[in-house]
């Protein structure tokens, strides 16, 4: 075990809030301790600012490419405020557990942020916004540190970090993508976001 | 070899082989994650480091790995792997978990085997993995996100009055009771395992052991296979709670299949017999397999 268990991600670095709060007021404000089911679409919502699970889907999509029958048997939670979590099949609604599943993504603030664990467990399926770094820039990425890649010429914002591995030799051309995390790219820097306790010296 | 062990003594055979492996440091072990990789890729990044990792003749999913950190390599960073103990490894293959079925990690953390049993069930059904102590379920949980594991739900509650309130189930289909014990198998990884152990612990831990597998029977439909796992020697807290589990409940203690060697449990210490069918257990001594020591019994609810 390592002595920092804690996978709850650092303050957002370009959190904002309050992006699109719907304009009926008679939808009930979020319970942040408890674990509620996100609504199926923005239209069946009952909890202000809560997003759906139709909009979490297409997020995915849009933004990396992952198709939405990927969590066809997944269903997301919503705890803590705009925190959400990915559950296989379906449950109760339970008020006094500690987990459900694994947490996904933070929303509620401007670029919603997916978590290093998510990324690797569904982050294969990824056909865009993923920068692949080679060996070097991968061992700074996983060590959590921040650096200079001048040759994306794609989107800002959060991008799925991968390296190829086991790396491809002359003999043995297997090399294949694996997922290391979430990077923050903005002007020519990529930032870690590999919570602490998940980064290493390797 | 540690004082405390004289007392296995006369249920130990070949007593001088038993004494001498406890001696030696344990290999490390890892487990690959079927959930996020499979034997073939751990294997090659690990040929990448330079790191030999070759499947223990008893679990193709079990490597033995000559280095001291498997922790700070690629394989461990993408979760791949889980730092795992042969025997620890044990419990779930008894267990036997099916995709879609509901099980119930009684005392769970950190995890090892409830990330186990969720790569067994393809990470589709539920695991309620539930412990007392909160500060060993946060590393459960960094563990099961780690792995990738999204069939977890996790509970924080004294598992001998569990209720399953919270739960979409009113039964489980099977259970794990891996129970809080003195440890003394852990003593080649550990080698202060056995700094406060005494008497009185035996006696108050035993009482704890029996409680959580009474309720893990209950909890459990009829049919459904209950197992309990320890890593001590202590009769006390192994085939003495079996035999007060089988007075108790409506249950049976039944043949298990272990790929590794094992001894029948015994049916007599301390002037006290327990019911034949204790000898169906399987105690594991570290030097049968080159291993730490391990107690483990499957049991079938009654109809
Ligand atoms: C041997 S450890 C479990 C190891 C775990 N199964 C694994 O594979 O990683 C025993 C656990 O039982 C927990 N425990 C002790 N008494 C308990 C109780 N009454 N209810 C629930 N958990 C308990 C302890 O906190 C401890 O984490």
């Amino acid at each position: 075990m390592s002595d920092d268990h804690s996978d709850a991600d650092d303050a957002p670095p370009i959190a904002t809030d309050g992006g699109s709060s719907p304009s009926a007021d008679d939808l009930d404000e979020n319970v942040s301790h408890r674990f509620d089911r996100l609504a199926p679409t923005d239209a069946e919502r009952t909890v202000e600012g809560r997003p759906s699970r139709a909009t979490v889907l297409s997020w995915w999509e849009e933004r990396f490419g992952i198709p939405p029958a990927t969590f066809e048997n997944h269903t997301f939670w919503e705890k803590g405020n705009g925190k959400l979590w990915v559950l296989a099949g379906d449950d109760a609604d339970p008020s006094e557990v500690e987990a459900m599943g694994a947490t996904v993504l933070r929303t509620r603030q401007e670029h919603w942020k997916p978590t290093t664990d998510a990324v690797q467990r569904f982050g294969h399926l990824a056909t865009k916004n993923v920068i692949d770094l080679d060996l070097a820039e991968a061992e700074r990425f996983a060590a959590g540190e921040d650096q200079d890649i001048e040759r994306w010429d794609g989107d800002w914002g959060y991008l799925i970090a991968a390296h190829e591995l086991p790396r491809e030799t002359a003999d043995d051309a297997d090399g294949e993508r694996a997922i290391l995390g979430v990077g923050l790219y903005v002007h020519g820097e990529l930032r870690s976001t590999v919570p602490k306790g998940r980064r290493r010296d390797l | 070899m540690h004082e405390v062990l004289e007392r296995y003594r006369p249920i130990v055979d070949e007593f001088d082989a038993f004494a001498a492996a406890v001696e030696r440091p344990l290999g490390k072990t890892v487990r690959v994650n079927t959930i996020k990789a499979d034997v073939e890729r751990v294997r090659a990044a690990f040929e990448d480091a330079g790191i030999a990792a070759e499947p223990t003749a008893w679990n193709p999913e079990l490597l033995a790995v000559d280095t001291d950190g498997p922790g700070s390599t690629w394989p461990a960073f993408h979760g791949w792997i889980h730092s795992q103990e042969a025997v620890s490894t044990l419990p779930p293959i008894a267990l036997d978990p099916q995709p879609g079925e509901t099980i119930w990690d009684a005392c769970a953390a950190p995890g090892s085997k409830t990330t186990q049993i969720a790569a067994m069930m393809d990470d589709e059904g539920r695991v309620v993995a539930n412990d007392r102590n909160m500060g060993r379920l946060s590393a459960l949980r960094f563990n099961a996100e780690r792995l990738g594991v999204t069939n977890a739900i996790v509970t924080n509650r004294d598992a001998r009055n569990y209720s399953l309130d919270p739960l979409a189930v009113d039964e489980f289909d099977r259970a794990l009771v891996d129970a809080p014990c003195s440890g003394e198998g852990t003593l080649r990884k550990n080698p202060a395992a056995l700094d406060s152990w005494s008497e009185g612990f035996l006696a108050d831990v035993s009482g704890v052991q029996t409680d959580v597998l009474q309720r893990a029977i209950q909890a459990t439909k009829p049919g459904g296979r209950v197992v309990y796992s320890t890593c001590t020697y202590a009769p006390e807290e192994n085939e003495t709670v079996l035999d007060r589990v089988l007075d108790a409940e409506n249950c049976r203690i039944v043949e298990q299949e272990l790929p590794i060697e094992t001894r029948p449990g015994i049916t007599e210490w301390d002037g006290t017999s327990f019911d034949p069918s204790v000898e169906r257990a399987a105690r594991i001594y570290p030097h049968l397999n080159d291993t730490g020591g391990f107690f483990v019994a499957t049991l079938e609810v009654g109809a």
